[in-house]
């Protein structure tokens, strides 16, 4: 974990990424008590964002025009 | 307005030249015996028997009848929205000034020209490798960009979204818009599929279309809109129509969905449902195995730490003195057991003292004789001597007498008897 962005600017692929590769670590065990206990917190953090990104994301509809990408307003 | 002298031009009555243009209609050879494609509507059959109906297409309609003669033959269940191919001969309605074709024949256009075409290319497309189940790529379980090629007024768009929003709402979505019908769709339909796959590189696209007329989904069995699916980078997944249209888009998509929706909902095999369960679980994972990497390590300590005691002088001082208890015990109990047998045996030596007795036999009537003269116990008829003093004893005493006179008739059974005394 080389990159450590905030985790409230993350994805939710980009959490949940890391949130695999937090608890395969973990599954392999080989870390001091105070880094599984690092890991495990922040572990906890990203499981947080991901839940509030499921939770409020709203569908992102952009239209493609020529080249250009725009926001798409759906007629009612 | 020009003054009336003037005025050349004919005059009819409206009898007349509906009359005329009914005799001008029928006796134009192009305009009878002819085969009219359409699609069926305002399909009804009142009582009379007689069949009324229009068929139409995107632009024009025409009005039809059947008389019940002929109805009455007629091979297939005619329905709105079917396509058919119609024969007859045009004529005109002078009641209702109405011109209309008067049918005899009806049949579905799959036995038609269209359906033909539609057979020749499929052929065409086919034998080129168009369908084959080896072109099919697999569609991602997750999408990140969804690209949608449709109407940007339609149904089916209003169908994917709802459905994307409910699934997937993780999801960006790039719509490509064009028409889906008229002559400039195939166009722009294999347009829009070709700028969605270079400028927006989404990793699944939607074709799609609501329900219609064969004739409606006709764009969809455009051979260039056949090609550019089979062309595209992304997999693609048709919705077009019904359950029950198949176009030649269809065959070439990489999956093809009954509707629309369904389209969105293949497109979407994982869920947000999925992903809040897969979250769940982890979290789950995550707090377990906090608690476990604790309660490991008080394990270890605990095992240790009884090894510790194990290990300690005190223990060994604790066992020597268990092995000294035992000792103890074994020592105990081996006496007790000694002095138990000893005080058996002594009463068993006891019993048979007591039955050694000579006494005991006293108490059932027999006698001890001494002699007075030697001192011995006589158990002999020939050691008695007639006049001579003998003892005799009894259980509770003695008494002196003097043997007067002797016979030795005893039978030997007895005399042996008395011996075992």
């Amino acid at each position: 974990m080389t990159k450590k962005k905030a985790i409230e600017e993350m994805t939710y692929e980009e959490a949940f990424v890391e949130l695999e590769a937090i608890v395969a670590s973990l599954e392999a065990g080989d870390q001091t008590l105070d880094e599984s206990t690092g890991l495990y917190a922040r572990g906890q953090a990203l499981v947080l964002r991901c839940a509030e990104l499921l939770e409020k994301t709203e569908l992102k509809v952009s239209q493609l025009t020529g080249e250009v990408l725009k926001d798409f307003e759906a007629e009612a | 307005m020009q003054p009336e002298l003037l005025d050349t031009s004919p005059r009819y009555t409206v009898t007349d030249l509906t009359r005329r243009l009914r005799r001008l209609l029928e006796a134009t050879p192009a305009l009878q015996d002819i085969w009219v494609l359409g699609e069926i509507s305002n399909f009804s059959r009142p009582s009379s028997g007689h069949v009324y109906f229009s068929i139409k297409d995107a632009s024009a309609q025409l009005r039809c009848v059947i008389w019940r003669s002929d109805a009455s033959r007629l091979k297939i269940a005619a329905v709105d929205g079917l396509l058919v191919e119609a024969h007859g001969n045009l004529s005109l309605y002078e009641a209702g000034g109405q011109y209309q074709l008067y049918v005899d024949q009806l049949r579905p256009v799959g036995e038609g020209a269209l359906y033909a075409e539609y057979l020749r290319l499929k052929a065409l497309l086919e034998s080129e490798g168009l369908f084959v189940p080896e072109r099919k790529r697999p569609i991602p379980e997750r999408s990140r960009r969804i690209g949608i090629v449709t109407s940007p007024t339609g149904a089916a768009l209003r169908d994917i979204l709802t459905a994307l929003q409910r699934r997937y709402p993780l999801a960006q979505v790039i719509l490509a818009p064009t028409p889906v019908q008229g002559v400039e769709a195939p166009s722009a339909i294999a347009a829009a599929l070709g700028s969605l796959n270079l400028y927006a590189a989404p990793d699944v696209i939607l074709l799609a279309r609501g329900g219609g007329s064969m004739e409606d989904l006709w764009a969809f069995n455009d051979e260039r809109v056949v090609r550019a699916v089979a062309a595209s980078t992304a997999p693609i997944i048709s919705g077009v129509g019904h359950e029950t249209d198949f176009t030649l888009a269809d065959f070439a998509a990489d999956l093809r969905a009954p509707t629309p929706t369904a389209a969105a909902e293949l497109a979407t095999s994982v869920t947000v449902m999925d992903l809040r369960s897969d979250l769940e679980a982890f979290e789950d994972w995550l707090t377990k195995n906090a608690l476990s990497t604790i309660q490991v390590r008080k394990e270890t300590l605990g095992w240790q730490a009884q090894r510790l005691r194990l290990a300690s002088p005190v223990r060994l001082l604790q066992g020597e003195r268990q092995r000294l208890d035992d000792l103890n015990h074994r020592l105990l109990s081996a006496r007790r057991q000694n002095l138990t047998l000893a005080s058996a045996q002594l009463a068993g030596l006891k019993n048979r003292l007591g039955a050694l007795n000579p006494l005991a036999v006293l108490r059932r009537g027999y006698a001890v004789i001494t002699s007075q003269a030697e001192g011995r116990i006589l158990t002999r008829i020939e050691q008695v001597h007639p006049g001579e003093v003998v003892h005799v004893r009894l259980q509770d005493g003695t008494f002196t007498s003097r043997v007067l006179e002797k016979e030795d008739e005893y039978d030997q059974e007895k005399s042996d008897r008395r011996d075992d005394l």
